[in-house]
């Protein structure tokens, strides 16, 4: 068999960026809560945050580290799988990633120490201060890498001449027309999955009757955060779908499941889209829906697949699946939301069972959505690598074999295994221990100076934790 | 012929980048490299203390390097990492490992002697590919236009492997005149025996390095040989600065070991470039070559001269903050 480098390399760099992506988006939501919680403490001196804020530090520092790791491999993916892309597109690309670097990591790197260590070592505002920082950078980093994604989504701000692409506007190119609203969009999912995670686990203490006193300030703080935010995100979100059907329609047309161009086109609720029969099986869906929600006419023209030659069209059931997938989890926080508001109001949050249950299972949901997310408009951008410029297997380093990115995808597979392993592992064990395990006393008996290593849980159990001494 | 050559200054800033990468990486790497001959448990506690709280910052450097070698010379980027594929998997593959044995060796304890192997094969391994990718440098690369076409191994040669070699003795050497820096005890006294042995390996290296370069490149040679002859300064002083370094460890001077090894390290990179000047992806692009747009250049150099500075301080904030003695009660637990 022939192996293909463009597939293997799709594949490898699909795998390593979905991978890498559910830290920072985590990470990003979670940085802005501890900032906040820091905030209240400042203002308040009541310990309870300060149990909060340093039971969430750690649990920031474990992910961030797994981010920072898996993120290395990014900065060289472009170069070693994508050369030609990477230098084609060098005189925009360059500067953006460059600009990260140098405005977020390192911003990243320098408070992160002092959020982590710099408790009794420096005076509560600066703490403060770096919390605030950490935040900062982690917003100023996901906003040139959305800048740089959006430009491959709806390029602007530059010409291409002999293959390269020269600029015309910086302006133009950083804030691109998709630029904004993918901006707001992916913030508004960072918070959703860091505010569903604590959620999700604040739910859980409760119902074990651990931290009680935190975990209910936890969960009333982010119950009210989330009924705001997740219904945002729906308007948000259909901002940003509208925004796509202006720029790029074909994806929009893949994300409906529509072949035909149509007056009327209804909303599919569900149906198995055939790439190769250019139809569906199997339809269920709305009359009139997608039309009503993409020109906000019930009889507004929605140009479908068949419009595009075959090969300029997304792979219809990857993109279709996604987009229901990603709606539906949206719809259900959505749902949980403002269940855990009313509850709240009648002040019966903390005595809902089910409902706190239903918080714990749902932990993976944003997660999830994001990454279905994701497939969306990357999937959905497919087979452009630069919309309407340039297709992906011309991106291609021309000298890699198939075998080659075998070789690193195998490699890349097991090592993140082991990364993943080890990292939830530990997470899960940080997480049983509570909050109420890092109190100032524990954390003054440890000298910690690395991230996952600020926590004094072990990796393993002691000898006197396990089961046949107790 | 523009004002400024702004090619000139970008040569200047990302030479001093990955300086700076190669400078504070090879020290932490360099502990890695030495774990497993450490005396005992303690002294491996106390070395890693040392480099714990600083290596995330010295590895933000090579992304750096990675991204601004993107931007202002995007030939080298595209033509190095593919021809160096299966090298530069290896060395994330090695650089994960060992940044993940940072975080989980503290925490383990029936599983702390697989940490203690992932941290030192991770670290030997990311050092012998940095080592082999300033080989491959030497060597060239088989270009056509502006891409590289040449085999997966092309960069994988006896030469390379030297030069690999070379690089993980000389990143031994910074890391053992580091712990001698930062430790106390039987860890230091361990530290002191090794590190004349280390350097008297490392300048085996140099100097057969030195020799094939010129041997196996005419255009090195030519640079070397015709009537340059001040650039054997460079040379001269090597061997003073190794004598300066085995003075001061005969003296037992806990800090110039260090400084001196440093000192090595930046004349070995000067020599490099003299060696190469003017290309970039030799044996055809020069640095002008491999430019990228001047607009694209200078839009990153006005943030970069306003950013870098506060990098630079708070990086030297964070060493003076971990200044003094690793103290092994002061370990983790």
């Amino acid at each position: 068999m022939e192996l293909d480098p463009v597939l293997l390399s799709r594949i490898q760099f699909a795998f390593v960026v979905s991978f890498h992506a559910i830290f920072p988006v985590f990470t990003i939501g979670l940085a802005a809560f501890i900032a906040y919680l820091e905030a209240l403490l400042y203002r308040t001196r009541n310990p309870v945050y300060e149990e909060l804020a340093r039971f969430w530090t750690k649990v920031f520092a474990v992910v961030f580290g797994m981010g920072v790791v898996s993120g290395i491999v990014m900065a060289f993916q472009f170069g070693t799988n994508w050369s030609a892309f990477s230098y084609a597109s060098a005189n925009f690309l360059g500067p953006v990633l460059s600009y990260e670097v140098v405005t977020a990591f390192f911003l990243e790197a320098v408070f992160l120490g002092v959020l982590l260590f710099g408790r009794n070592k420096v005076p509560p505002g600066t703490h403060l201060f770096a919390a605030c920082m950490v935040a900062v950078g982690t917003f100023i980093s996901s906003f040139w890498i959305l800048s740089a994604n959006s430009w491959m989504q709806t390029p602007a701000g530059v010409e291409l001449q002999d293959g390269i692409f020269q600029m015309t506007s910086w302006g133009e190119a950083i804030f691109n027309p998709s630029f904004g609203l993918r901006f707001l969009h992916f913030a508004l999912a960072a918070f959703l999955t860091a505010g569903f995670v604590v959620l999700g686990i604040s739910a859980w203490y409760l119902r074990k009757g651990k931290a009680t006193t935190s975990s209910r300030k936890a969960l009333s703080m982010t119950v009210v955060l989330m009924a705001v935010l997740a219904p945002t995100q729906l308007v948000v979100g259909d901002l940003h779908g509208l925004d796509t059907f202006e720029h790029q329609p074909e994806k929009v047309a893949a994300m409906e499941g529509i072949w035909e161009t149509q007056e009327g086109a209804p909303l599919l609720l569900f149906a198995i889209p055939s790439q190769r029969g250019e139809r569906n099986y199997l339809e269920i869906g709305i009359p009139k829906g997608a039309s009503l929600i993409l020109t906000h006419e019930l009889d507004g023209e929605v140009p479908g697949l068949k419009e595009w030659a075959p090969e300029d069209r997304p792979h219809v059931p990857t993109v279709f699946w996604s987009f229901r997938i990603m709606v539906g989890l949206g719809l259900l926080m959505i749902i949980a939301a403002l269940a855990g508001l009313v509850q709240l109001l009648r002040g019966k949050l903390y005595d809902s069972p089910r409902l706190l249950k239903l918080y714990t299972w749902m932990i993976p949901a944003p997660f999830v959505a994001v990454l279905a997310g994701w497939f969306v408009t990357e999937v959905g951008r497919q087979p452009w690598l630069v919309h309407g410029i340039m297709r992906v297997e011309e991106g291609i380093t021309p000298s890699l074999t198939g075998g080659m990115a075998l070789f690193t995808l195998i490699g890349f597979v097991l090592v993140y295994a082991v990364v993943f392993l080890a990292g939830v592992y530990y997470l899960s064990r940080v997480m049983k221990s509570g909050p109420e395990s890092f109190t100032r006393e524990s954390e003054e008996s440890g000298v910690a100076k690395r991230p996952l290593s600020t926590v004094d849980t072990s990796f393993e159990d002691q000898p006197w934790d396990l089961p046949g001494k107790r | 012929m523009e004002l400024i050559d702004l090619t000139m200054i970008w040569i200047l800033i990302l030479g001093f980048g990955v300086l700076m990468y190669v400078l504070m990486d090879g020290f932490d790497l360099g502990v890695g490299i030495l774990f497993p001959f450490a005396p005992s448990d303690r002294a491996r506690d106390d070395m890693m203390n040392s480099v714990a709280p600083v290596w995330d910052g010295n590895e933000t450097w090579l992304l750096l390097g990675g991204a601004g070698l993107l931007a202002a010379f995007p030939l080298v980027y595209t033509v190095f990492l593919p021809a160096l594929y299966i090298g530069v998997f290896l060395l994330l593959a090695g650089l994960i490992f060992r940044g993940i044995a940072f975080e989980f060796r503290f925490k383990a304890n029936r599983s702390r002697y697989l940490w203690d192997h992932s941290f030192n094969i991770g670290s030997t391994v990311a050092a012998f590919a940095q080592g082999a990718v300033v080989g491959a440098y030497i060597q060239g690369f088989e270009t056509e236009g502006f891409q590289y076409v040449g085999g997966p191994f092309d960069w994988l040669t006896p030469f390379t492997i030297m030069t690999g070699l070379g690089v993980v003795t000389g990143y031994a050497l910074l890391g053992a005149t580091w712990t001698i820096l930062k430790t106390e005890g039987e860890t230091q006294a361990w530290a002191w025996r090794i590190t004349p042995w280390l350097l008297a390996g490392m300048l085996a290296f140099f100097v057969v390095v030195s020799v094939w370069t010129p041997l196996a490149n005419e255009r090195v040679f030519n640079r070397w040989f015709d009537n340059a002859h001040i650039l054997w300064i460079f040379p001269l002083a090597t061997l003073l600065v190794c004598w300066w370094l085995y003075s001061a460890i005969r003296r037992r001077l806990e800090g110039t070991p260090f400084v001196a090894t440093m000192t090595l390290f930046v004349l070995f990179y000067i020599g490099l470039l003299i060696s190469m000047w003017p290309y970039a992806v030799p044996p055809e692009h020069t640095f002008w070559d491999a430019a990228s747009d001047p607009g694209s250049q200078l839009f990153l150099l006005l943030g970069f001269l306003f950013v870098i500075p506060f990098v630079l301080g708070y990086t030297a904030w964070t060493y003076w903050i971990f200044r003094g003695k690793v103290s092994s009660d002061a370990g983790y637990h």
